[in-house]
C-alpha cells in the first residue's frame, strides 16, 4: 500500500466528526497555550495525559498533535506583541517581529508568522508523509540491539546537545533513570528502590514525573521569582499582508522548512537551532539589509516557517523509531506507553489507522489554525491579560487533577510535590529538565532491550553491535560525544595553519 | 535539587561571615551532596538485593541499578569539581521570571503547604471542595487579593473540572460529601 492511499484512508479517519472535534480542541488549546506565558506545549500535553485513561488513542493523539502545532502558532503572537517569547521556539520571532509591532506593522508581522507556520507545517507534513514510511521500511527488521542503540543515542544527544553544561545534563539524565528504576523489575519481578512500600512497587507513573517536573516545578520556580510588573502587549489590528510584503516573504516561507524539517528529525534541541539558522540565512539573502533589527519581515517569515516544519520532522523520528527529539515528543511517547503501543517501524503496520489518521489530522489542524489565527489574533492577544496568580494557580490545580487521576491515590499528590520540588531545584541550578524526563520514559525500556539483546547473544557484548544499524547509530553517538574534542582539534589545526601562513 | 540553601551549617565556623558567603556562592555543592546521597541509596539497594535463580539471561536486575549508582557518584564528583573551579548552573529564565530579585521563599513554602493540604483533604472532603481550596489558596499565595472573585472562580473551575473528568471523560474523581448532597 503506498503512502498516498494510506493518507487518503487517514483522512477518512481524521474527518469523522469526533476526530474533527478533537483536532479543533487541540488547536484551540494549543494556540491558547502558545500565547500564554509560563505554559508550553510539553507541559500542556503532560497535564492532559490523564485523558488517555478515558479517550481512545486516535482522538488523544490528534488532540496532542493539534496542541504541538497550535503552540507554535500561538507562541509567535506573544513574541511579536510582548517581546517575551511564549516558547523557546519563538525566541527568534521577537527579534524582528517586535520592532515591526512597535513601528505599527504588528498586523503584517502576525500575518507573516501565521502564514509562515502554515507553509512550514504543510511542507513539513508533506515531507513526513513522503519519508516516514520509507524510514519505517528501512528500519523494519531492527531488533533489540538496534532499539537499545537508538535509546543510547537519545540519552547522549539529549544530555550533550541541549543546555550549556554536559555534566548537568548527565546529572539530570541519571536522576530520571533512577526514578525509572523504582518498582518491580519487568523481567524478574525483583523489587527495586521500593523500600518495602507497596505503592512504590507499582513504580512511579510517568504521568506523575512529567507533570511534576514540567508543571509543578515550573509553577514553583516562577512563584519564587514572579515578575511583579507584567509587560504590556502592543495593541494590534487584524493581521494582513500587502502585495509588497508577500513578494518579500514567499521565498522565506519556502526556505524555512528546508532548514527546519531535518533539524526537527534529529535530536538537536527541537526548533531553537533551525529558527536561528533560518534567521541568519534570511538576513544574508535579504535585499533590505538596512531594515534588519528594525523590523525586517523576512526575519519573521523564515524562522516561523522553519519552526513548524521542525515539528513535523520531530514526528518522523518519534513515529518511525520511537526516538523523541523534543520535550513534546517525549511526553507523547509517554502517552503511547500509556496505551501500550510501542512507536517504531512496526507502528505503521500495526497501527496504520492511528498513524495515518494522526498525519491526516495534521493537515486538517493546519487549516483550522490558519483560520483561527489570521482573523482572531487580536482576540488571542487578550489572553495575555490573564492575572498571573490565576494562571499559575490553575497550573497547580490541573497538575493535581492529573496526578490524582492516575490511580486515585492521595499519596501520588505527595510524590508529585516532591518531584515538583526536584524540578524546582533543577531550574535553580541549571539542570535541564528534558534529560530527566527522557530517562524516566526510555530508561526501563532501554534496560529491557539491553537485557534481551544480551540474552540472545548469550551474554557476549558483541551482541549489542552485530547489526549494521546499531553500528551506525553508535558511530553517531561517538561523534556527538567527541564533538567538543573534534572542534578543539579542528580549531587547533586552523590556528597552526594560520600561524604558518603568517 | 535542594530547596534549602546549606547556610545553616555555618554556626560554629571561625569566620562566620566569609564561610557563609563562600557557602552561599557555592550552594550548588548541595546538588552534588544530593546526587551523592542518591547514588549511595541506589547502590545500597542494588547490592543488598537478593536475586533468586529466577533470573533470565546474563544480566540480572542488579546490573543497571549498579551502573546508574556508579554514574550518580561519578557525576556528583565531576559536578563538585566543576563548581569548585567556578562553574555555575544557569538559573532558568522565562517571561514571567525576574531573576534580579532574590527568591521569594515565602510564596514557595505557602504553595507547597497548600498543595500538601490538598493531598490530605482530597479523600475526606472530595475533589470539588479540595480542588477549590487548592486554587483559591494558590492564587492567594501568589498575591491575588480579589476577596469576592477568587473563591467564585475557584469553585466554578473545580466544579466544571469535576463534571468534565468524572462524567465526560470517565476519569473518576472523589465527589465527597458535597456531591452526595447535590
Amino acid at each position: 500500500m503506498n503512502a498516498f492511499n494510506s493518507l487518503m484512508d487517514g483522512f477518512g479517519t481524521a474527518l469523522t466528526p469526533i476526530n474533527l472535534l478533537w483536532a479543533a480542541v487541540g488547536v484551540l488549546l494549543g494556540t491558547a497555550i502558545g500565547v500564554l506565558p509560563g505554559i508550553g506545549p510539553a507541559m500542556a500535553v503532560a497535564l492532559l495525559l490523564p485523558v488517555t485513561y478515558g479517550l481512545e488513542p486516535t482522538g488523544a493523539f490528534i488532540m496532542f498533535a493539534g496542541i504541538y502545532y497550535g503552540a507554535m502558532f500561538g507562541g509567535s503572537t506573544t513574541s511579536i506583541l510582548l517581546n517575551t517569547p511564549g516558547e523557546s521556539a519563538a525566541v527568534v520571532a521577537a527579534m524582528e517581529g517586535n520592532p515591526m509591532a512597535r513601528s505599527g506593522r504588528g498586523a503584517q508581522a502576525l500575518a507573516a508568522a501565521a502564514i509562515g507556520h502554515f507553509a512550514g507545517g504543510m511542507i513539513g507534513t508533506i515531507l513526513l508523509v513522503a519519508l516516514a514510511p520509507k524510514v519505517a521500511d528501512l528500519a523494519v527488521d531492527i531488533g533489540a540491539p538496534d532499539y537499545f542503540a537508538i535509546m543510547v543515542l537519545a540519552f547522549i544527544a539529549v544530555t550533550s546537545v541541549l543546555g550549556s553544561s554536559r555534566i548537568r545534563g548527565l546529572a539530570s539524565l541519571l536522576i530520571g533513570l533512577t526514578l525509572g528504576l523504582v518498582g518491580l523489575d519487568q523481567m524478574t519481578g525483583q523489587q527495586r528502590l521500593t523500600f518495602g512500600s507497596l505503592q512504590l512497587a507499582d513504580g512511579i507513573d510517568v504521568v506523575i514525573v512529567a507533570v511534576g517536573l514540567f508543571a509543578i516545578g515550573e509553577a514553583l520556580w516562577v512563584a519564587a521569582h514572579l515578575r511583579r510588573t507584567a509587560g504590556r502587549a502592543i495593541p494590534v489590528g487584524r493581521p494582513w499582508l500587502g502585495k509588497k510584503d508577500v513578494k518579500r516573504t514567499w521565498k522565506s516561507w519556502l526556505r524555512g522548512p528546508l532548514i527546519g524539517f531535518p533539524f526537527g528529525a534529529i535530536p538537536a534541541g527541537g526548533a531553537e537551532i533551525p529558527t536561528f539558522l533560518s534567521y541568519v540565512t534570511e538576513k544574508r539573502l535579504s535585499k533590505h539589509k538596512d531594515e534588519w533589527g528594525k523590523g525586517a519581515i523576512e526575519g519573521v517569515a523564515g524562522p516561523e516557517s522553519a519552526s513548524s516544519a521542525s515539528a513535523a520532522g520531530t514526528l518522523v523520528s518519534m513515529l518511525t523509531l520511537g526516538l523523541p527529539t523534543t520535550a513534546v515528543a517525549a511526553v507523547m511517547l509517554a502517552a503511547f506507553q500509556q496505551y501500550g503501543i510501542q512507536p517504531g517501524p512496526l507502528l505503521f503496520e500495526r497501527e496504520s489507522e492511528l498513524v495515518w489518521g494522526l498525519i491526516a489530522s495534521l493537515f486538517v489542524g493546519m487549516v483550522l489554525l490558519l483560520a483561527l489565527n489570521l482573523p482572531l489574533a487580536p482576540l488571542w492577544a487578550k489572553l495575555l491579560r490573564i492575572p498571573r496568580p490565576y494562571l499559575y494557580a490553575g497550573i497547580l490545580f490541573f497538575a493535581a487533577v492529573g496526578a490524582y487521576a492516575v490511580g486515585g491515590e492521595a499519596l501520588d499528590l505527595v510524590i508529585l510535590l516532591v518531584i515538583g520540588l526536584i524540578g524546582f531545584g533543577m531550574r535553580r541550578y541549571g539542570l535541564p529538565v528534558l534529560p530527566a524526563v527522557i530517562g524516566v520514559i526510555l530508561g526501563p525500556n532501554a534496560e529491557q532491550q539491553l537485557r534481551r539483546a544480551l540474552q540472545i547473544s548469550d551474554g557476549s557484548v558483541s551482541g549489542l553491535v552485530d547489526t549494521p544499524f546499531s553500528v551506525s547509530v553508535y558511530v553517531v553517538v561517538a561523534l556527538i560525544m567527541l564533538w567538543p574534542l573534534l572542534r578543539k582539534l579542528a580549531r587547533g589545526v586552523l590556528n597552526s595553519r594560520r600561524n604558518v601562513t603568517e | 535539587m535542594t530547596t534549602t540553601e546549606p547556610t545553616g551549617r555555618t554556626e560554629e565556623a571561625p569566620e562566620p561571615r566569609s564561610w557563609r558567603t563562600w557557602l552561599r556562592e557555592h550552594s550548588e555543592l548541595g546538588v552534588c551532596v544530593m546526587l551523592l546521597a542518591l547514588g549511595v541509596v541506589v547502590l545500597t539497594d542494588a547490592l543488598t538485593m537478593d536475586v533468586e535463580i529466577a533470573q533470565r539471561g546474563p544480566i540480572g536486575p542488579k546490573t543497571v541499578p549498579i551502573a546508574v549508582g556508579i554514574g550518580l557518584l561519578a557525576v556528583s564528583v565531576l559536578l563538585a569539581v566543576d563548581v569548585l573551579r567556578g562553574g555555575r548552573g544557569e538559573a532558568e529564565g522565562g517571561e514571567d521570571i525576574d531573576l534580579s530579585e532574590p527568591a521569594d521563599w515565602r510564596t514557595v513554602l505557602l504553595l507547597a503547604g497548600v498543595f500538601l493540604a490538598t493531598a490530605v483533604l482530597i479523600e475526606p472532603v472530595g475533589f470539588p471542595v479540595a480542588g477549590a481550596l487548592l486554587f483559591w489558596g494558590a492564587a492567594y499565595a501568589l498575591g491575588s487579593r480579589a476577596v469576592h472573585r477568587d473563591p467564585l472562580i475557584a469553585a466554578g473551575l473545580s466544579l466544571v473540572t469535576y463534571a468534565v473528568f468524572n462524567n465526560l471523560l470517565g476519569v473518576p474523581l472523589p465527589g465527597g460529601p458535597l456531591m452526595g448532597v447535590l
